[in-house]
């Protein structure tokens, strides 16, 4: 099974079990967590299942092409079940059999992890799926996003897509992964993870990287401020990118990296903040229980 | 009559770490709740693995006892107007309990008399009260973390599923949330098929059994031990020895299946530790070594499942592994390229604290600190310990260390010895970082312990004079720990270190620092610190509590001085003059205790017995002073304990509140500077006999 193959299986399986395909979100971002499919539509009641294909950049893991096992830029495949249905462990080993992988034949664990972002203020917990002794799979209940409680829960699958195709293809190195035939990862992504090592640890200039970072967080604080949360949010992902370049610079000292830390969760929690208001206001529009709805809107006008 | 009841709480996979404890914690709530409902039954266990929390209760009883109980109200004074009529309160206490004013009962309870309500409380059937007590049981369940799912408010360590409860056959209903309890249960996850039907206690354990569950802990415990040492032995060697290791891999799994697997003996060039490190804390493998003691390329996987498909599961496992060790092997080959001077170069861009400086300021610190402590205990040597002091953190910028932070000091060490620095400074730089954790081995090397203990005070002194204190559970910098360390190391090897001079010293050091706190408080707060924690090492080791409070009542900044003056007195107290020492002691303090002047005017004494008594003590006055200053206490309180006849034919003789206020005092003092000479070594006022 070629690592399109595995995609496609991927959105076939959830796409047939009622979720949305989106596509991946056209600001740069550490993981598919970030993106706004996830981050503000796990907030407030209304039900939501999505999945898709979540391009994700860790400035500080590249290697130069050089590592068989790490990357600056790599894949997740992403889906939130909002609520987290009864039975959400059993749709994910299904999902398993359908890329061809029985759970009888190998030896799958559910490994405590518990999740944090100080960047978004959120937090969850869940497990580490392991095949054979490899983590394929982070699995997360939200608790908290944005510094809010998440009612109701949603569950949270992030697949890591190079491991998964990794050992379905029998591979020792990331880059030999065969992403359709005659075509390897390698031809498609390892001159620019050479190109981006470089960059993010030499060449990136960490005094614009300042300039842009501030001049970001002013403008999502100014959007947020106009009730603006997705637009607003586009920032706080530029700036969260941003400060990523700058760590891998290896500019930032522990004090100063707690202090970006901060500015970060501070914008993320006034944009979920934001985003809450907006989906009240619109009266819930995706919640189908009539019931609950009128429920939910009445009791918030008491408060 | 009497049946078994099973409770089992299905749940998504709990974390390893709560298991033990849940465990636990579901058999001390459940006989608790039956103890209040009355219910009496021959046994009680509980069980688990990752999936399911289970209680069994043999031989539980099926009908609640009557009870009588008696609801205390207010004092009769109280209940009764001054008519002798029923009061406000008194007609509110018997409404609250609705029964009639009449039929309250006066009853006596320690001299006063109170009214009562008098309830017989009919029992129930157990089925009637189970459901409301075994929901009790569930909702009484905490974890270090737990969490919500789905539409839910129910906290729980992982989602509930599925409610299993059988009251000998019949089902006992009971409902958390969406889950109604049943007569159901579920096997392993991936080798058993949708619920199985329970249809008693007897009959659960056996579905389980059957469907790949082998629920109870320990006997999952010793089949996973039996298996890796049998699969070590079959590889010719044996399994390395890691109780939290079995029992993180005991709760990691449902039915157990050992496989050995390995991997090139080209890592083997990577120190052990770091790859028992990445076997023992990434992978949950057990490492294996042979007969000589040295590693194997190999480990110890344990599979949640049978042997089909194992051949699968040992090349996706050693895959894994080769790729983490290739990893390591990249790192350790990096890491030995590069002069540890280079990495010390680093360390000026590493922060140590906030407000303490970087770890380069640090070293400067330690190596003042290691001449300091090395001159004062007479250890190690100048060039030596400027030497490990300089390079004991350098380890911190290499890529093995950021990998695996609990290699510091040990991967120090290895770059130290490969770069051809001495032993002595390598083993140094290794275990100054020593004890880390309680129970963890104290530095062997001189020069190891000296920079160990500079390492400690200097954090202590940092921390302490920026504020950042132990108080309740709160210790972030894990300060109860160094202080106990050092005290550990100073007395087991004997060293003679005034406490306040060091802690002097190591304030001094931070003079760039802007502290919150003086010298003078930092200090005496450190010191105060460190001597109680002796208190607890002392009394860990068994030493009683009197005694340790006697001898630190004679105040001393050096532990190891004070420690002796602990043991004699326990030697002391188990020896036969203990007797004889207590009573000159006891005698002369007694009557001597508010008395502060101790000279004597010797010449007013009259009577026989007290111009002896004075005679004797002057005789041997300096040679107990002399003895206490050779640190031979026994010999002193010998001494001590020989006036006992003295003393006593003093206290037969005379009267010593006479109205000669002379003859008072000249008696007073020479009470008093017996008691005090006896109060050299210790207060033996707090000391229990």
């Amino acid at each position: 099974m070629n690592f399109q193959e595995i995609i496609l299986r991927l959105q076939n399986y959830w796409s047939k079990q009622g979720c949305i395909i989106q596509q991946p979100y056209d600001v740069e971002k550490g993981a598919g967590t970030m993106n706004p499919a996830t981050f503000l539509r796990s907030l407030g009641p209304e039900p939501w299942q999505v999945s898709y294909v979540e391009p994700s950049r860790r400035p500080t893991d590249g290697r130069y092409g050089e590592n068989p096992n790490r990357l600056q830029h790599y894949y997740q495949y992403q889906v939130i079940l909002k609520p987290s249905p009864d039975n959400v462990i059993d749709l994910y080993l299904d999902s398993l059999r359908d890329l061809g992988i029985e759970p009888d034949k190998h030896d799958i664990r559910l490994v405590e992890d518990n999740w944090e972002s100080p960047t978004l203020g959120a937090w969850g917990l869940g497990w580490e799926i392991w095949l054979d002794g490899m983590e394929i799979t982070q699995f997360t209940y939200f608790q908290q996003c944005g510094g809010f409680d998440c009612y109701p829960v949603c569950a949270e699958i992030t697949y890591g897509l190079e491991r998964i195709a990794m050992y379905i293809q029998n591979r020792e190195s990331v880059f030999d992964i065969e992403w359709v035939d005659g075509i390897n990862y390698a031809d498609v992504h390892h001159q620019a993870e050479v190109d981006y090592s470089r960059y993010n640890f030499e060449l990136a200039d960490v005094s614009s990287l300042t300039t842009m970072f501030n001049l970001c967080e002013q403008e999502a604080l100014n959007i947020a401020n106009r009730h603006l949360p997705q637009p607003a949010y586009d920032y706080v992902l530029k700036c969260s990118h941003l400060f990523n370049l700058l760590d891998a610079r290896g500019t930032i000292s522990v004090t100063e990296r707690t202090g970006y830390i901060a500015r970060v969760r501070n914008l993320a929690r006034l944009v979920a903040g934001e985003y809450l208001e907006q989906r009240k206001n619109l009266g819930y529009p995706l919640l189908k229980d009539e019931e609950l709805r009128k429920s939910l809107l009445s009791e918030e006008e008491v408060r | 009559m009497a049946r078994d009841l099973i409770l089992e709480i299905g749940v998504e996979e709990i974390p390893s770490v709560y298991m033990n404890k849940a465990i636990a914690d579901l058999k001390t709530i459940a006989i608790q709740k039956l103890s209040d409902a009355r219910l009496s039954y021959k046994g009680i266990e509980s069980f688990g693995s990752p999936r399911r929390l289970t209680l069994l209760v043999e031989q539980l009883e099926e009908q609640q006892p009557d009870a009588v109980i008696a609801n205390r109200g207010p004092k009769k004074s109280i209940a009764f107007d001054p008519e002798g009529k029923p009061s406000k309160a008194g007609l509110g206490f018997a409404r609250s309990q609705k029964v009639d004013f009449k039929d309250l009962e006066v009853r006596e309870v320690g001299g006063i008399e109170y009214i009562f309500v008098i309830k017989k409380e009919q029992g129930n059937a157990s089925t009637a009260i189970l459901p409301g007590i075994m929901q009790d049981i569930i909702h009484g369940l905490s974890f270090p973390k737990s969490m919500r799912w789905g539409y839910y408010h129910t906290r729980f360590a992982r989602p509930i599923r599925w409610l299993l409860a059988l009251f000998g056959n019949d089902k006992v209903a009971l409902q958390i949330e969406n889950i109604a309890s049943g007569c159901y249960t579920y096997g392993h996850r991936f080798l058993s098929r949708g619920p199985l039907e329970v249809k008693n206690p007897r009959d659960y354990f056996r579905v389980l059994k059957e469907n790949y569950v082998i629920l109870n802990q320990e006997e999952r415990k010793e089949l996973i031990r039996q298996q890796v040492a049998d699969a070590a032995a079959n590889a010719g060697g044996r399994p390395m020895e890691d109780d939290d290791l079995l029992e993180e891999v005991n709760y990691l799994l449902e039915y157990p299946t050992a496989f050995y697997g390995s991997f090139s003996s080209s890592y083997l060039e990577v120190p052990p530790e770091v790859l028992t490190t990445t076997m023992i804390e990434h992978q949950r493998y057990f490492p294996v070594f042979d007969s000589s003691g040295k590693l194997m390329p190999g480990f110890i996987g344990v599979r949640n499942g049978t042997d089909h498909s194992l051949d699968v599961v040992r090349a996706g496992n050693e895959r894994v592994l080769k790729a983490r060790l290739e990893d390591a092997l990249f790192f350790w080959k990096e890491d030995i390229r590069k002069p540890l001077e280079d990495m010390v170069q680093g360390l000026g861009d590493v922060l140590f604290h906030e407000r303490l400086g970087s770890i380069m300021d640090k070293v400067e610190r330690l190596k003042n600190l290691a001449l300091y402590i090395g001159q004062v205990c007479g250890l190690s040597d100048e060039k030596t310990l400027k030497r490990a002091a300089h390079l004991c953190k350098a380890d911190l910028l290499s890529n093995m260390v950021y990998e695996f932070p609990e290699l510091q000091g040990i991967m120090g060490r290895y770059y130290a010895l490969n770069q051809g620095e001495s032993p002595e400074v390598s083993e140094a730089i290794c275990e100054h970082y020593l004890p880390r954790f309680a129970g963890d081995r104290l530095p062997a090397s001189g020069s190891g312990k000296v920079l160990s203990l500079a390492e400690k005070i200097d954090n202590l002194v940092g921390f302490f004079a920026i504020g950042i204190k132990p108080s309740g559970s709160q210790d972030p910098y894990a300060l109860r720990r160094q202080a106990m360390g050092m005290v550990n190391m100073i007395l087991d090897s004997g060293l003679n270190l005034n406490l306040a001079s060091l802690a002097g010293t190591a304030y001094d050091n931070y003079a760039a620092v802007k502290a919150d706190s003086s010298r003078e408080d930092t200090v005496a707060e450190v010191v105060e610190f460190i001597v109680q924690r002796m208190r607890g090492v002392l009394l860990e080791r068994g030493f009683s509590y009197d005694l340790i409070d006697a001898a630190l009542a004679v105040p001393s900044y050096d532990i190891t001085e004070v420690y002796g003056r602990i043991t004699a007195l326990q030697e002391l107290r188990q020896s036969d003059i203990f007797e004889d020492y207590m009573v000159v002691y006891n005698r002369c303090h007694n009557l001597s205790k508010k008395w502060e002047d101790d000279t004597v005017n010797a010449d007013i004494l009259v009577d026989e017995s007290e111009i002896n008594l004075h005679r004797s003590f002057s005789l041997i006055k300096y040679d107990v002073y002399r003895s206490i200053n050779r640190r031979d206490y026994l010999a002193a309180c010998k001494m001590l304990a020989d006036l006992r006849p003295q003393v006593d034919e003093f206290f037969n003789a005379v009267m010593v509140m006479v109205e000669d206020e002379e003859l008072k005092a000249a008696r007073l003092g020479l009470l008093k500077s017996i008691a005090n000479l006896c109060n050299f070594i210790a207060d033996f006022s707090a000391i229990v006999a």
